[in-house]
């Protein structure tokens, strides 16, 4: 028989394994659910795992939907650390899309090249204006930010489909919901020729580096770091809960908007009813994927973007139903969860007491 | 006479319970190695040792909580193995734990009612209660909300929980940290009733007097090992401790000195609790001198925590008069701003508080030092965190790996000399300490005692609270006592005695002395 023992400390090693862990598990599930399906295994996984890496153009598709899951997972990462759960990371990169979006609309078709740098200001400062509702709900009137910021996803999208139906309709568009495509400028550059990827990228992994150095060296880190692992102790030390709530929701808006803006002047090029596929709610698994380090998160997005990659091209190659993508994902969140008890936790096999036979007349006696 | 009888029922017969060869390990320590211990029916048996020596793990065995390694339970003459607490109540076997698990918005009889293995009618439940707690001089209602009721209280809730099952062995963890030594006396008395009726009785606990006032025998327990046996009432406390820790306890010694200027004064302090359970801070006034240490006396649960968090500003209230530090009005400061002004703090809890658990003890020196040259323009400077740790591991003689061990991985005395020392090196003008001594090693407090001293020696102001009496008596310059919220005036502790602050402990601050010392001490009993 085992039990589980608390280990003495937590266990580093198994931090780093626990991911691996957790996508070998997703891959042996999925052999014998596409077994039992009557599918063969070996093909969805190539269509799954290696199809979509197999050339520079698939490779640049990959990192076109790391992006909006990297800069999502860096700035829902950071507020984790802190224990601030913005889960609505969604709705940010949402009303980003629509700030930076507008901007563009507004320029039309001009080639001044004010377009993209006041594109992606506004995309951030989109972001982080929905998010400054729960932080403002959260710090006035200690409102849960778990239900406001996911709350606030569903209004967002609203209010795109409001845009996108009405005003901003593109009047030549046949009546569908969309608005009209943005002009050159108005549209980010290609990175490298033959592929769709963007400078988003660029700025995506500049901004990992920097949430890098702002988490492990900066005093404003350790103590977002301290108000996570010990509120009590942040409070001691005179941290302000406030502050922390506030920096961590306007870094994630930020961040998110920057993904919305990157998503709708990248490869959709205009505004349209649907601009994302839940990019925002994968980044949470793709923060804890990541252990919540920057860095780690780098590879939590690759792995999440393949996942999506991969979903496709089985859909299309093997007639599997959309609903793979979101099967994998469950998968990988599920058995990392579970992968990451044995951080702090050790399987022990119980033996029988060994029995002693006992010396009569103890020691008492004597006293006695 | 009395006593007589009592001795004749302990040699007469068999014992109740025979331990032998209990071992437990866990990753990181042996808890319990080699242990053999037996009692008798009617046997006040201490188990004396220091924090971590292995009692609680032993009495958790015994009643069914941990599982030993190996080892073997004789009960009444009969091998046992004791899985569950249940099994335990069954066979006879009652615990009062040390922290209560009691239901605060239950009534008594409710919570009694939980704890029962089978149903018993409300009324009958509360007659039986009413019963067994006037048997054995511990009054309460079964009617009252657990509350509204004082710790004390609640331990005889718990021990009229046990007795209800009419146990053959009552085990008792660290009982009278919760009591004035008023109540500790009327608990005395009812054990040794107990003990007269045949009850066989285990008595954990650290503090010398009270073994050798109740105890029969006393088995000692050093390092998860037994380190001696003794009957405690043939022991001085001198010859108890050299068991106890294995060698001779150090003495401090606080020379008197005319303190200086005012540091700290609080006028008709007053603030709300904002716990529905907690308590209510009423009028309090107080000044603490450079140069002085001000102890602050009581049973946990009066106000002690709501008083350290209006001090160190985790509890904001209003600016004014009502707390001034270093003359400044700092009612509506934050911490990290008291602490510009030279205020340093040490609470009751370590880890997750004074320190946090999973970080090295670098960065834990980052959590209070960051002035200290530890960063400069938002960036942190790993070379003077480190140094400023190293230092305060070398000068508080911390036992640790270096100082990028986890702050999780020291001991509790360790982690405390760490927490004290970093507090201390920050240079405060003014420190308040919560506890220092709690859970803490003989060795460890003696020397966070005198690292107190020091402080004052080289006039820093101290406010100290702790529910060690001894303790407060050997370091303050004055005693105060917190009860029920409400703060009693200041005396110097030769001008006092265990009794008077006794009295004062349960709230009554207008009692005469001469009433007081009708009283008598603990330690003049023994």
């Amino acid at each position: 028989m085992f039990v589980l023992e608390r280990r003495a400390s937590p266990s580093r090693a198994m931090a780093i394994t626990s991911p691996i862990l957790a996508a070998a598990g997703m891959i042996i599930t999925g052999f014998f659910l596409f077994t039992a399906l009557g599918k063969d295994p070996v093909e969805v996984f190539y269509l799954f795992f290696i199809k979509p890496l197999s050339s520079a153009y698939d490779i640049g598709e990959l990192l076109l939907k790391t992006t909006p899951l990297l800069l999502c997972g860096l700035g829902l990462a950071m507020g984790f650390r802190a224990n601030i759960w913005n889960i609505g990371a969604e709705g940010q990169l949402t009303m980003g899309a629509i700030a930076g979006g507008g901007v563009a609309l507004w320029f039309g078709d001009s080639d001044s090249s004010w377009a993209m740098p006041l594109m992606l200001i506004a995309g951030i400062l989109g972001g982080m204006a929905w998010a400054a509702i729960p932080a403002y709900l959260r710090t006035r009137f200690n409102t849960n930010e778990i239900l406001v910021t996911l709350m606030l996803v569903y209004i967002s999208q609203l209010v795109l489909s409001w845009l996108v139906h009405g005003a901003w309709r593109d009047p030549e568009g046949q009546n569908y919901p969309q608005s009209r495509g943005f002009g050159d400028a108005e549209t980010m550059s290609v990175l490298v020729d033959g592929t769709r990827v963007t400078w988003g990228i660029v700025y995506a992994l500049g901004l990992a580096l920097i949430s890098w150095v702002v988490s492990q060296k900066t005093i404003t880190g350790f103590r977002m770091q301290v108000a996570g692992l010990a509120p009590a102790a942040a409070a001691y030390a005179g941290f302000s809960e406030k502050r922390n709530i506030w920096i961590a929701l306007m870094v994630c808006g930020a961040t998110a908007g920057l993904a919305g803006i990157c998503e709708v002047a990248g490869p959709i090029g205009r505004l349209q009813q649907q601009i994302s596929p839940g990019y925002g709610f994968a980044a949470i698994i793709v923060a804890w994927i990541g252990r919540l380090h920057p860095i780690g998160v780098i590879f939590g997005a690759l792995l999440m973007s393949l996942l999506y990659l991969g979903g496709e091209s089985a859909q299309m190659g093997m007639g599997l139903p959309s609903a793979i993508t979101g099967l994998f994902q469950g998968l990988l969140l599920f058995y990392l969860l579970a992968a990451d008890l044995f951080i702090t936790f050790r399987l022990k096999r119980v033996r029988p007491v060994e029995r002693i036979e006992p010396t009569p007349a103890v020691r008492l006696e004597k006293a006695a | 006479m009395k006593n007589m009888e009592h001795l004749e029922i302990v040699a007469d017969t068999k014992p109740r319970l025979v331990l032998t060869g209990i071992t437990k390990r866990y990753p990181s320590v042996v808890a319990n190695e080699d242990i053999s211990l037996s009692v008798k029916p009617g046997e006040i048996h201490a188990v004396l040792g220091e924090n971590g020596a292995g009692k609680s793990t032993l009495m958790k065995i015994i009643y069914g909580i941990t599982k030993p390694d190996a080892g073997t339970i004789l009960w009444n003459g009969q091998y046992e193995t004791i899985t569950t607490p249940s099994q335990a109540r069954r066979l006879g076997i009652g615990m009062v734990f040390q922290h209560f698990s009691l239901f605060e918005t239950l009534t008594v009889w409710e919570n009694i009612a939980l704890a029962l293995d089978e149903r018993v009618a409300p009324a009958k439940l509360a007659a039986q209660i009413t019963e067994v707690s006037q048997k054995y001089g511990l009054p309460i209602d079964p009617y009252r909300l657990v509350h509204s009721m004082s710790v004390g209280e609640r331990q005889r809730v718990e021990i009229v929980r046990c007795l209800l099952q009419e146990p053959k062995l009552l085990i008792m963890d660290e009982p009278t940290s919760v009591l004035t030594p008023q109540a500790v006396l009327v608990l005395f008395e009812t054990l040794r009733r107990l003990a007269s009726e045949g009850c066989s009785i285990l008595y954990i606990s650290h503090k010398l007097d009270e073994i050798r006032a109740l105890c029969d025998s006393a088995t000692v327990l050093r390092g998860g090992r037994v380190s001696g046996t003794a009957i405690p009432k043939n022991e001085t406390n001198e010859s108890l401790a050299r068991m106890m820790i294995g060698g001779e306890l150090a003495v401090c010694t606080l020379v008197p000195r005319e303190p200086k200027e005012v540091r700290l004064e609080l006028q008709g302090l007053t603030l709300p609790t904002s716990d529905p359970f907690g308590t209510t801070l009423k009028d309090i006034s107080l000044s603490v001198r450079s140069g002085e240490i001000l102890g602050i006396a009581g049973v946990s649960g009066n106000g002690q925590k709501e008083l350290m968090a209006a001090l160190s500003g985790e509890r904001l209230c209003a600016s004014g008069p009502m707390i001034m530090l270093m003359d400044h009005p700092v009612g509506d400061l934050n911490p990290a701003k008291r602490r510009e002004l030279g205020l340093t703090f040490v609470p009751e809890e370590r880890l997750g508080r004074g320190a946090v658990p999973p970080m090295s003890l670098a960065f834990n020196a980052l959590l209070t030092g960051a002035r200290k040259g530890m960063v400069h323009k938002g960036m942190i400077y790993p070379t003077a965190m480190r140094g400023f740790a190293k230092s305060v591991i070398q000068r508080f003689k911390v036992k640790c790996g270096d100082e990028q061990s986890a702050a999780s991985s020291l001991s509790g005395g360790n982690l405390q000399k760490y927490i004290v020392g970093r507090e201390t090196m920050l240079e405060p003008k003014m420190m308040i300490v919560g506890q220092p001594t709690w859970g803490v090693d003989v060795g460890a407090a003696q020397l966070i005692r005198q690292a107190l001293i020091d402080l004052r020696d080289q006039g820093v102001a101290l406010l100290v609270i702790s529910e060690e009496l001894d303790e407060l008596f050997i370091i303050s310059d004055r005693l105060a006592v917190l009860a029920e919220g409400r703060l009693s005036p200041s005396v110097r502790p030769a001008d006092t005695s265990i009794g008077q602050i006794g009295t004062w402990m349960s709230g009554k601050f207008n009692e005469p002395a001469h009433a007081a010392d009708a009283v008598t001490p603990l330690r003049e009993i023994a």
